[in-house]
């Protein structure tokens, strides 16, 4: 447990060299930061000047950055020209909804990978397994947001099996249980696509690890005395089996949030995707740093979360 | 490594790289890795049916993107008469909502697929080799601080870096690559450093440095050419991130202006869902092609280079 406190330690290295990336970004683009604020319009000299030392921007690149550093650790993440609100709010607003559809997606990944895994690690060489490698492959190799769009186009727009953008019905509001099996329904099909490459790493994982699990002495003990297969598979082999998986679900946290980003633009799902997506259009900076740095902060936290439960699982990490 | 295609290191970076997990050429091939040795063992990974047919549908794709202007009936931007033309004789992948030829488009597009992804490799690669040598060569202070570096550029999220960078500096091809290059280095880094902590034990590398040669010489002709192999196959990993995130990144509209890529027709193809399918089909089948062909590819240089099946032919 003390080796987990030691842990936490890194997120400051974490956060300050995310916030000085950003700092020398700002720094290193092309154009002065005076000139997002002015924009084309002929400014007079005089108000620019003002406006330079109103930011500190006469001051030196050291003393800028130390103010910057002093800003963003007290939360102030700066502010979004194009929403005229403070860069957190904007990000935080938008939080909930990616949350939602990537814990979806990471709960499902795990849920149905672990359960092929398991079933193509029993009958190694069988069709299910040749099914599951050949799955794992290809889940490696396709851009997510090109299924989305594939998905979209043959499951919501020619079958109309799901709806075809957001997160709510614009055209009804629905109340009480209904309200919630709406959103399902919506999130659905994003969740599912999302959570396909998880799916896939997972599954060979589990499977790897299983066969290596169920050649251990122990099995062929329980075997030995007569205890049924399920219980052998499922108590003794699966339980040992998933602590592997469990360490990769962390790990993982951010390359499916970075998949949520491409599947929100594709589904209209209202999260930081699209956020994203907006702010590149119309160039507002700030919001891409906030979005850089919650979500730096985010991937370590997660991963914090997966050592907890790691230590929780396996009594030997414990100690 | 997430998203690993390969099962040995599908558990992730955690899994500490020490010398005896990483790649085992360096305890049994030491010292005999010249051309002939790379040329028989590529022959005899390459065995593998499906690894061929990947490095057969990859030369394919360099010669496609090499001869683009050659092969691609229309110019890649060139507008013809009919737009939102279906897959049919003239255009046999249809047109988009400007009438240009789907298909001349998805054959220019991979100059700037297959450009990043082996560059962005290359640079990743090296870079990755460098501060890997270095740091397990030297040890001490310089060990300690880049693999702390290391840790600092592995758990940063780098699809968010990436599209952050090439936003605000500019999204040219060449950004593209650099940024991509310079973030996917710390896992041959590990690797790179588990292979040199290993080999410095070895007897030749005791014998030459008792023999009294200088280190640069040691790490240069001794111990590189012997972890190099597992650096190639882990940068033959990167190869298909670097063409997924770039096509990522053109996807949100962050790409280079001026040239074709598939994730910029994707982008182009979100807002015609509904009456064009065949704009998003094409491109993403050759994103996915081209990775599947990478990834295949990559496993079968991994085969190629363990000694393990070498001993078994």
């Amino acid at each position: 447990m003390r080796s987990l406190a030691l842990r936490w330690l890194q997120l400051i290295p974490l956060l300050l060299g995310v916030i000085v990336i950003n700092f020398v970004l700002v720094h290193a683009a092309p154009g002065d930061p005076i000139s997002f604020l002015v924009g084309d319009f002929p400014a007079p000299e005089e108000y620019v000047q003002q406006l330079r030392v109103k930011f500190g921007l006469d001051q030196p690149l050291a003393v800028q950055l130390g103010r910057y550093l002093h800003h963003a650790l007290r939360g102030d993440l700066g502010f979004s020209f194009a929403q005229r609100r403070p860069v957190l709010t904007v990000v935080f607003e938008r939080a909930t909804a990616t949350l939602i559809l990537s814990l979806s997606a990471l709960c499902f990944g795990t849920i149905l990978g672990v359960a092929l895994g398991v079933v193509a690690s029993l009958r190694r060489g069988g069709l299910l397994d040749t099914i599951t490698i050949m799955l794992a492959t290809a889940g490696f190799s396709f851009p997510l947001f090109w299924v989305g769009q594939l998905a979209l186009i043959f499951l919501s727009l020619k079958l109309g099996l799901f709806p075809i953008e957001g997160m709510q019905s614009v055209r009804e509001s629905y109340s009480g249980a209904a309200y919630y099996l709406d959103i399902l329904h919506h999130l659905a099909l994003p969740a599912f696509v999302l959570s396909l490459q998880f799916l896939a790493i997972t599954a060979r994982l589990t499977r790897t690890s299983m066969l290596h699990t169920l050649a251990q002495e122990y099995i062929t003990a329980a075997r030995a005395k007569g205890l049924p297969e399920a219980a052998v598979v499922l108590k003794h082999a699966l339980r040992n089996s998933l602590i592997s998986v469990l360490t990769i679900v962390g790990q993982n946290f951010g390359y499916v949030l970075a998949g949520s980003v491409l599947i929100e633009t594709v589904f209209g799902w209202p999260g930081i995707g699209r956020l994203l997506f907006d702010s590149v259009r119309m160039r507002d900076y700030p919001v891409l740093m906030g979005v850089f740095v919650v979500v730096s902060v985010t991937v370590f936290l997660a991963n914090m979360v997966t050592d907890l439960c790691y230590a929780l699982v396996d009594p030997r990490i414990r100690r | 490594m997430p998203w690993s295609t390969r099962e040995s290191d599908a558990d992730g970076p955690r899994v500490p790289q020490g010398p005896s997990s990483g790649s085992p050429q360096g305890r049994l091939q030491a010292a005999q890795t010249g051309p002939l040795q790379w040329a028989r063992s590529w022959s005899l990974g390459f065995r593998n049916p499906s690894a061929r047919t990947a490095a057969l549908v990859l030369l394919l794709l360099i010669v496609v993107a090499g001869f683009a202007h050659r092969i691609a009936p229309w110019g890649p931007f060139q507008m013809t008469a009919d737009s939102f033309a279906p897959p049919g004789r003239i255009h046999l992948f249809g047109t988009d909502d400007l009438g240009r030829d789907v298909l001349s488009g998805v054959v220019h597009g991979a100059r700037v697929s297959l450009l990043v992804g082996f560059l962005a490799a290359a640079t990743s690669t090296t870079v990755g080799i460098c501060v890997g040598s270095l740091a397990g060569f030297y040890g001490g202070w310089l060990d300690a601080f880049l693999m702390r570096t290391t840790d600092f550029f592995q758990v940063l999220p780098r699809f968010f870096v990436a599209l952050l960078v090439a936003a605000m500096l500019g999204a040219e091809m060449w950004n593209v690559i650099l940024v991509i290059g310079f973030l996917g280095w710390p896992q041959v880094a590990r690797l790179i450093r588990g292979e040199i902590l290993s080999l410095n034990q070895r007897e030749f590398v005791q014998a030459s440095r008792a023999v009294g040669g200088v280190n640069a010489r040691i790490l240069l002709r001794h111990i590189l050419p012997n972890a190099l192999p597992s650096a190639v196959v882990a940068g033959s990993l990167d190869v298909g991130q670097a063409i997924l995130l770039e096509a990522g990144l053109s996807f949100l509209g962050i790409g280079d202006p001026n040239l074709a890529s598939w994730g910029k027709m994707l982008n182009n193809a979100q807002r015609f869902l509904r009456t064009a399918w065949w704009m998003s089909l094409f491109p993403g089948l050759a994103i996915f092609v081209t990775v599947l062909a990478v990834n295949l590819a990559g496993d079968g240089l991994n085969d190629a280079l363990d000694p393990r099946l070498r001993r078994r032919a």
